[in-house]
């Protein structure tokens, strides 16, 4: 199994749970944070006065899937994440040990 | 005495008094969020300490018997002899209580601009003993100088509604308190933005709301002047703000709301000395210069590396200079400027604009120094950072 770390612009948010969803990902957390790359943030002008401001507003969401599923899923993610612009977002890819699902108790992936 | 004037100046008088309000949440959103109380305190308190110095000796020196053209004498002490008749009133169709309020909401807001300029590190001690102070030893002798029979006046200097004894003197005292002050901790390291530009704007707004009392009621009657003065002040405000963002959208690349609101306030800055003397098209070159020389004089403490929290000396005190030599280019009514062939009345308004400035600068200095010297001007390094709401006031604007 594999945890999916999708970084994206928050106003993508609905069309990459959607694309997601056709993917076959039956679940997902989601979570706002904030975040620069290489290109930082934005700037902002008070009366002349030029502040730089690093963090900006980003949507995380994290999903785990099994291995053979993990290109697709990726795949689909980022093309609907995309807009070419800076600022995109990150996907991160990492190994997961262990899946528990806490009602019935069911690990490994039939707990996905 | 007449009933009409009498009513239209007590409506000015409470216009003017709700400029102090609207100056608090103009300054109050510019500031840091843990210094939001401590700034809107500053302006609100002085409702209450300026109206009782005020009535008990400040207007006393302002319009008591002229002594020497410098200030006024104590016959006024304790507003004996002020009562509701026109006996002794500078305006004979105004009860003498009428003048006595509408001049007393000028005295409050005046040294209310001054806190923006040492808006999150003042103690506040030090503050009222400096606003009282300077109430009595910069503000009144200038009011004297201009509007009480002193030699500003006499002069021939013009100042409809208090370009002069109001903005270039807070302006000046401003500078003065930059410097004795100091910048706040991080100036120029850190960032120090504004945490709420919404009660800018609403404050911003009730300013201009609160100014057509300011500059019309300077006609001291409800009459034809009172109304050119409105009108004049509107067109110079609307033309400042818009003035403002052009300059800005050509420098830094986008119109913002704190500069459409900066400009409404330089171009009613600039207006202020000029209102009841020029027409309706002057007034609005007047308004939008004000709006690109504000925008530039902000921009100075940054060249000159002095820190005035909230503009106040780019603003009041660049705006009112603006203002009162500009009153000399435009004057046509009631008096004549340079355009229209009286280039004498240029060097008076010049003459005014210096005396103003040296003054209200040098004896606001050495104010600052005693009342630092005396209560400590300035809040501690850990209370700068926790802010001054809890610090000084043990409250907090926000339980978020």
């Amino acid at each position: 199994m594999k945890k999916i770390e999708i970084i994206i612009r928050p106003f993508k948010l609905e069309e990459v749970k959607d694309a997601l969803t056709r993917a076959g990902v039956t679940g997902m957390t989601v979570t706002e944070v904030k975040g620069f790359g290489r290109q930082r943030g934005h700037k902002e002008v008070y009366r002349g006065a030029e502040y730089q401001v690093d963090f900006v507003a980003k949507a995380k969401i994290d999903v785990v899937v099994d291995d053979d599923r993990v290109r697709e899923i990726v795949e689909a993610a980022s093309k609907a994440a995309a807009t070419g612009e800076v600022g995109d977002g990150k996907i991160f890819v990492s190994p997961v040990d262990e899946t528990m699902r806490i009602r019935t108790g069911e690990s490994g992936p039939e707990a996905l | 005495m007449n009933a009409a004037d009498t009513g239209f100046i007590l409506i000015c008088a409470a216009l003017v008094m709700f400029m102090t309000p609207g100056l608090a949440l103009f300054y109050g959103g510019m500031v840091r969020a843990k210094n939001v109380l401590g700034t809107l305190m500053q302006s609100f308190i002085l409702i209450g300490v300026v109206s009782v110095v005020w009535a008990v000796l400040g207007y006393s020196l302002s319009f008591g018997t002229d002594i020497g053209g410098f200030i006024g004498g104590l016959d006024f002490v304790g507003l004996s002899g002020v009562g509701m008749g026109v006996e002794n009133s500078p305006a004979d169709n105004l009860s003498h209580l009428t003048f006595m309020i509408f001049q007393c909401m000028f005295a409050v807001i005046t040294p209310a601009l001054i806190t923006g300029a040492f808006a999150e590190r003042m103690r506040f001690p030090a503050f009222l003993a400096f606003s009282v102070a300077w109430l009595l030893v910069v503000y009144a002798p200038m009011c004297h100088w201009v509007w009480g029979g002193g030699w500003m006046g006499e002069m021939g200097a013009l100042d409809f509604a208090g370009g002069a004894v109001v903005h270039m003197s807070s302006g000046a005292a401003a500078l003065a308190a930059c410097l004795v002050i100091g910048p706040r901790k991080g100036f120029r390291k850190e960032p120090h933005m504004p945490h709420n530009l919404p009660m800018t704007l609403l404050g911003g707004g009730i300013l201009w709301f609160g100014w057509f009392g300011f500059n019309a009621g300077s006609a001291l009657a409800a009459d034809g002047l009172a109304a050119s003065a409105f009108v004049a002040t509107h067109l110079a405000a609307s033309a400042g703000a818009l003035g403002w963002i052009a300059v800005e959208w050509k420098h830094a690349g986008k119109p913002t709301t704190l500069g459409a609101v900066s400009g409404a306030v330089a171009g009613l800055v600039a207006i202020t000395p000029a209102a009841g003397f020029v027409t309706p098209m002057p007034a609005i070159v007047i308004g939008l210069f004000a709006g690109g020389i504000c925008y530039g004089g902000v921009l100075l403490k940054t060249k000159l590396g002095y820190d005035d929290s909230l503009d106040v000396v780019g603003i009041h005190g660049i705006g009112g200079t603006w203002g009162a030599l500009a009153t000399g280019l435009f004057a046509s009514i009631g008096a004549e400027g340079l355009f229209h062939g009286n280039p004498e009345q240029l060097w008076i308004q010049f003459v005014s604009v210096v005396a103003t400035w040296v003054y209200c600068f040098a004896a606001s200095f050495i104010l600052l120094k005693l009342a630092d010297a005396f209560f400590g001007l300035r809040v501690n390094d850990e209370d700068e950072v926790r802010g001054v709401d809890v610090a000084e006031h043990s409250e907090a604007g926000y339980q978020i």
